[in-house]
């Protein structure tokens, strides 16, 4: 589903951020990927968006070679992958519903069907029924829940996540961590950046640890290796 | 694109609007102000072409006839002339005709003159043409025919009144054209601070997979209905001050009816309104379009 080959990522200034990654990842795993400050994770993500393009190596993902993907192929591309942030990104000037329903009009979903999937999926993270609120009318972790609503809405195959609960307390973190599991569950292939040690230890899920821009363990079952 | 992503599209446009209110309404009143020139320019620059063109119909070349030339041959140089490609009609005035209507302007004076017929030799063509400018030619052709002893040009108002029109037709382009520069400039102004307020929208937009077109639509309708507004609201008030404006000269000045022939507002606005809608609408997407293509990298 997603296949790094030797993928290196250098911005204009400093060190690589990646330096040589190879990483499989196969149809419905659910992946943690950990690591230091700085250590690329973020990049890793923007890459597999197409928001960046690699310095040099090769990224295929849905057996679409990344890399080369035209420019008038990226918005096509990007309908295979639910993103989701640590800051939500929500537009605050919409209630929940159209934040949520937002995914399918740019996109050009009927009204009809619309109408029909946005309540769906609002039951499915549990907010079935804050519809009409705005986002500072919520708690961090219903925000971050219309953020997955809004990102598996269209469906995609791919879910990926960087840093989901970094503004939120344990519980909601679980909370969400929990719903990201169930849609992993449901199909998904999930990929999460996190530096929640607890959570990761006690989900048991495959983990992938990253230390200045290279994977330094990839372990089936793992759990959050400490660096000291 | 669907019908519903248009109205989608189309409310975000008319949000765009909406939320810099001060930099739209900055926008719509120099398209205003454009559109506004350009109608009063239009609607002067046709009424005068429409005089002109009324007065040129009564301009005459008269010729006159050497002493003594008899009728046939006066006849053949009428049937000459009158195939001219200048010509578009030629009158003969006999000299009984010429003393009349001579006669009629002197009033009292006229018995001073006894039975005579002072103007004898006064028989002459009053040659129309089909175009003013085409007076230079005709008089050189006629100077050359004989039995014409004299050829009188008609006073030259028709040319001169020609000529201030394009004058005042290459000053309002001028105008117009300035005034075309300061609108995309502010439309392209309007445009790039709402793409900068919508800019954490716009990235949303992009990482969910829309395309370049929708992305870019919203703002190239914002564009476009700021043109259009910029463009009705002038339209509207123009009418008015051009129907009241006719009304008031032609009964203030009925005198000069004959003269002052103003076209209708309706024959004015029949081409006056698409060219109209069609410059502010065309300025509004070609600003958004501009500034969508320099700020909205997609
Ligand atoms: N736009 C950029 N321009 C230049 N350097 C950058 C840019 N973005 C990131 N970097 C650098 O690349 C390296 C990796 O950054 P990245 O954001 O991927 O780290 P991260 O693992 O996500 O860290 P964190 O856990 O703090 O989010 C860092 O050294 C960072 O300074
Ligand atoms: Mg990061």
């Amino acid at each position: 589903m997603i296949i790094l080959e030797d993928v290196s990522k250098s911005y204009s200034t400093g060190a690589p951020a990646l330096n040589g990654i190879s990483l499989h990842i196969e149809p419905g795993e659910f992946v943690f990927i950990v690591g230091d400050s700085g250590s690329g994770k973020s990049t890793l993500i923007k890459l597999l968006l197409r928001e960046l393009s690699p310095t040099s190596g090769k990224i295929v993902v849905n057996k679409v070679d990344v890399g080369k993907l035209r420019h008038r192929k990226v918005a096509k591309y990007r309908r295979s992958i639910g993103v989701v942030f640590q800051d939500f990104r929500l537009l605050k000037d919409r209630n929940v519903y159209e934040n949520v329903a937002f995914a399918q009009r740019v996109i050009a979903v009927p009204a009809r069907q619309i109408r029909k999937n946005v309540p769906s999926v609002l039951s499915l993270v549990g907010l079935a029924e804050k519809y009409k609120s705005r986002p500072k009318e919520l708690s961090g972790g219903e925000q971050q829940r219309v953020a997955v609503a809004r990102a598996i809405i269209n469906r995609p195959p791919i879910l990926l996540a960087d840093e989901p609960t970094g503004n939120l307390d344990p519980k909601n973190s679980w909370e969400i961590m929990k719903l990201l599991e169930q849609i992993n569950k449901n199909g998904t292939t999930v990929l999460v950046v996190t530096h929640n040690r607890e959570i990761v230890n006690a989900m048991q899920k495959r983990v992938i640890t990253m230390k200045k821009g290279v994977i330094v363990s990839d372990q089936k079952k793992g759990g959050y290796i400490d660096e000291d | 694109m669907r019908i519903s992503s248009f109205g989608y599209t189309l409310k975000q446009g008319i949000k765009n609007i909406w939320s810099n209110k001060l930099f739209s309404l900055a926008t719509i009143a120099t398209i205003a102000a454009c559109v506004f020139l350009f109608s009063i320019f239009y609607a002067v620059v046709t009424n005068f072409q429409n005089i002109v063109r009324q007065a040129q119909t009564g301009v005459a070349v008269t010729v006159f006839f050497d002493e003594g030339l008899d009728d046939a041959r006066i006849q053949e140089i009428g049937q000459e002339i009158s195939k001219r490609a200048e010509v578009s009609r030629i009158v003969f005035v006999s000299a009984e005709e010429a003393w009349d209507s001579f006669k009629e302007n002197l009033g009292e004076y006229v018995d001073t003159f006894g039975e005579d017929n002072p103007l004898a030799d006064c028989a002459n063509y009053e040659i129309y043409m089909n175009d003013v400018s085409m007076q230079d030619s005709l008089v050189s052709y006629l100077q050359t025919v004989t039995g014409i002893s004299e050829v009188h040009k008609s006073a030259n108002v028709a040319t001169a009144l020609t000529s201030v029109n394009s004058l005042i037709g290459y000053v309002s382009l001028g105008i117009i054209f300035i005034l075309l520069a300061v609108s995309v400039f502010l439309i392209s102004n309007t445009v790039a601070i709402g793409i900068t307020v919508r800019k954490e929208e716009i990235a949303i937009m992009k990482l969910i997979g829309a395309t370049d077109f929708v992305v870019r639509a919203p703002f190239l309708i914002e564009g476009i209905l700021l043109g259009m507004i910029g463009a009705a609201i002038p339209l509207v008030a123009v009418y008015f001050i051009y129907t009241n404006v006719i009304d008031y000269v032609s009964t203030k000045f009925s005198v000069l009816s004959s003269i002052l022939v103003f076209l209708s507002a309706d024959q004015i606005f029949y081409t006056l309104l698409p060219i109209s809608l069609i410059m502010g609408v065309g300025i509004g997407f070609l600003g958004s379009l501009f500034t969508v293509r320099r700020h909205l990298r997609v």
